[in-house]
């Protein structure tokens, strides 16, 4: 069979030498390689060694300790019952602090101060990561794309758990650690504001969304297609096109009229990948604390149609008859 | 080696595959989908055939009993101790005694409620949280008929099912947490409660909205009603228990959300189905039923009926409803059994009484013991 036909490399580079790469000023590489068939499967079957460094140690412990924290929290809420504890995952959480305690540096642990010591480090391991990521770009004399796209997911993580729960005033607007709590989260989250839908930059993150999938599967099948040419050599062919070059491109030149080049293709994607979260970001950064109800404000600006009713006027029942007594009497 | 491998990811992808169509609760097509809104809103109920007919058959309503024969004598004057159904002839109130024991006890008979050597003696629990209930069917029928009911109407069966106890009622969920040692808090939630369908959201969001009777009327709210922030909104977690409260509903009732709502503006009322008016008259009727005769009789029940924290069991939508819109397949229940239309504590009210004009608020009838 072909070998790029297959949903798994067929050709794995095993050298006999571990290869090392380029020399680095500092280097603080760790653990000896080695090469793996299954890595091989998914990408290079050399693994190791990983350059740790003092940033990548403290982010890795700062992670490790909101792991810990958040999984310690969700053992505790079953009463440290393993069987329960491995049974409820999906539905365990950390909570944050309810609404009264408003803004308070450290409520009491148990009731959101645990959230507040969590999302600490886990935002602190975050950004370490991002300088790691900067620093090694750097050593390694390469441009900064991955560092500020990283960025841009650090954007809309920090909107929903810091900036936003500032701005309104209380933590207890950031999303819980948990599995299906912080599913439960987002939708109620577009309940209480009106339908996130009519969010346009709710609207603009999923246009990015779905085109970066779309654009992934494009150039992720237009490389496969043409590496019997020499496609997936496609970093070389941007200056120096081959027949793959040509192909692809006359490929969807005929199909759609127009094509990407080698290059612009990455940065379609780049852009696409990183609009996502950055419009998202805005998005949720609007909601609360600009726009209380999304569809009220799509109505006022034309955005939302309005369907023809189908049934008599339905009315509230509480401007009917607002003298009712609370959840007596008809 | 590759080999191995090969035969090992094929294997997982198999076994996964077989359990997701094994475990998963899929509904075998075909699906029917009934629309319920105008075109374009994906406002429909989506059922199967076979489900459909299931819960038909699961839901039928008892065969009425004959006819009682005419009679003047007054159950009241003719037997002692009978406190509701005094204005009722012997020969109906006789019947219903009859059916009730159909619709309860079946299998326990008269002795559940009854000392058979003087069937006037309250002695047994029981029979005075069934003279409370027979006045809670009255109260039913007549004060929430314009508004809920309707003709339809609801009879112990309603509930019962021919057990003693309802299969659906509902106690105060206290949490897992035990008192000692340290003790992580839940935000009560986070613990796939069956009363919200098995979704971490709050999982006691009935006590906060079916049980308390004077609870304020827009607790359940939680949109902004501008499109810009004038005040300070309600928190998060309230959209969490009112999401939590509607799956309830949308579980006890079989139906989804689009059967009320238009969910592209789920607050807003013009844009709803009139299924919705019902349902929030519904809500109502559950806080007036928990709070006005289910609680108050907490000390009447035995401590084993009780909830954990000493609650009385209580109603919701589910109690009554089975999965089903209309209860018992929309059967008029009632219609057999007019001295269950209306209170009949007093003579005059002979004509099975409509809710009373609006605002005029009709109080539940104070218990007899």
């Amino acid at each position: 069979m072909a070998y790029y036909q297959n949903i798994f490399s067929e050709v794995q580079v095993r050298p006999i030498k571990p290869e090392h790469g380029i020399p680095v000023d500092v280097d603080k590489r760790w653990g000896t390689p080695f090469n793996s068939y299954l890595f091989g499967l998914i990408g290079n079957a050399q693994v190791g060694p990983i350059y740790i460094g003092y940033l990548g140690a403290l982010s890795f412990a700062c992670g490790l300790i909101a792991f810990e924290i958040i999984g310690l929290n969700m053992w505790a809420s079953v009463n440290w019952d393993p069987v329960q504890f491995v049974r409820q995952l999906p539905w365990l959480a950390l909570e944050p602090p309810r609404p009264q305690y408003g803004l308070r540096i450290l409520p009491p642990l148990a009731e959101g101060g645990w959230w507040l010591i969590a999302g600490f480090f886990l935002t602190a391991s975050v950004l370490l990561w991002w300088l790691r990521l900067f620093r090694r770009a750097k050593a390694l004399g390469l441009g900064y794309h991955v560092p500020w796209a990283f960025a841009s997911a650090i954007w809309l993580f920090l909107v929903l758990g810091f900036i936003r729960p500032v701005l309104m005033g209380s933590w207890s607007e950031a999303v819980p650690f948990g599995i299906f709590p912080h599913l439960d989260w987002t939708a109620a989250f577009s309940l209480r504001y009106g339908n996130l839908f009519y969010n346009p930059f709710h609207m603009l993150s999923i246009v990015f969304l779905y085109g970066s999938t779309l654009l992934f599967a494009m150039h992720g099948g237009t490389i496969l297609a043409v590496s019997r040419f020499g496609g997936e050599r496609e970093i070389d062919q941007i200056v120096d096109r081959g027949t793959a070059t040509e192909r692809a491109a006359l490929f969807w030149r005929w199909t759609m009229g127009f094509n990407a080049t080698m290059e612009s293709v990455h940065r379609w994607a780049w852009w696409f990948a990183v609009l996502t979260t950055l419009t998202g970001g805005i998005g949720i950064l609007l909601t609360g604390t600009v726009v209380d109800n999304w569809y009220l404000w799509a109505v006022k600006h034309g955005v939302a149609p309005s369907y023809p009713h189908v049934y008599p006027p339905v009315v509230d029942p509480l401007s009917v008859s607002p003298t009712t007594i609370p959840g007596g009497a008809p | 080696m590759k080999t191995f491998f090969t035969i090992l990811g094929a294997s997982v992808a198999f076994f996964l595959t077989v359990a997701m169509f094994g475990t998963s609760g899929w509904d075998r097509p075909p699906l029917v989908t009934q629309q319920n809104g105008f075109r374009g809103t994906a406002m429909a109920q989506i059922h199967t055939r076979d489900g459909v007919a299931e819960k038909k058959d699961a839901n039928l309503a008892p065969a009425p009993a004959d006819p009682a024969e005419p009679g003047e004598e007054l159950a009241g004057t003719t037997y002692e101790n009978v406190q509701v159904l005094k204005n009722v002839s012997v020969n109906e109130f006789n019947r219903l005694m009859a059916s009730m024991t159909e619709w309860v006890s079946p299998e326990q008979g008269c002795t559940y409620c009854h000392n058979t050597e003087n069937m006037a003696d309250d002695g047994l629990y029981q029979k005075k949280v069934a003279r409370r209930m027979l006045q809670m069917t009255q109260h039913i029928n007549a004060a929430w008929k314009e508004n809920h009911v309707g003709g339809t109407g609801v009879t112990c069966y309603t509930c019962h099912r021919g057990q003693p106890v309802p299969a659906n009622i509902w106690f105060t969920d206290p949490g897992p947490n035990r008192p000692g040692g340290f003790i992580a808090r839940n935000n009560g939630q986070n613990m796939a409660a069956p009363s919200v369908g098995l979704a971490s959201l709050p999982y006691d969001t009935l006590t906060e909205y079916l049980a308390d009777k004077s609870i304020d009327n827009n607790a359940i709210r939680v949109n902004a009603t501008t499109a810009l922030p004038t005040t300070k909104g309600k928190p998060i977690q309230d959209a969490e228990k009112t999401y939590g409260l509607m799956i309830h509903m949308s579980e006890g009732l079989g139906v989804n959300c689009t059967f009320c709502h238009n969910t592209r503006a789920i607050s807003n009322w013009s844009q709803s189905t009139p299924q919705r008016t019902t349902a929030w008259h519904g809500i109502r009727m559950v806080r007036d039923l928990n709070g006005n005769y289910l609680e108050p009789l907490t000390s009447t029940f035995p401590p084993n009926r009780l909830g954990a924290l000493g609650d009385a069991p209580k109603v919701n939508c589910t109690t009554c409803h089975n999965g089903q819109s209309k209860p018992l397949n929309g059967a008029h229940v009632v219609e057999a059994y007019p001295e269950l239309a209306t209170s009949t504590e007093v003579v005059s009210a002979a004509p099975p009484a409509t809710a009373p004009p609006e605002p005029a608020p009709a109080m539940p009838a104070p218990a007899p013991q």
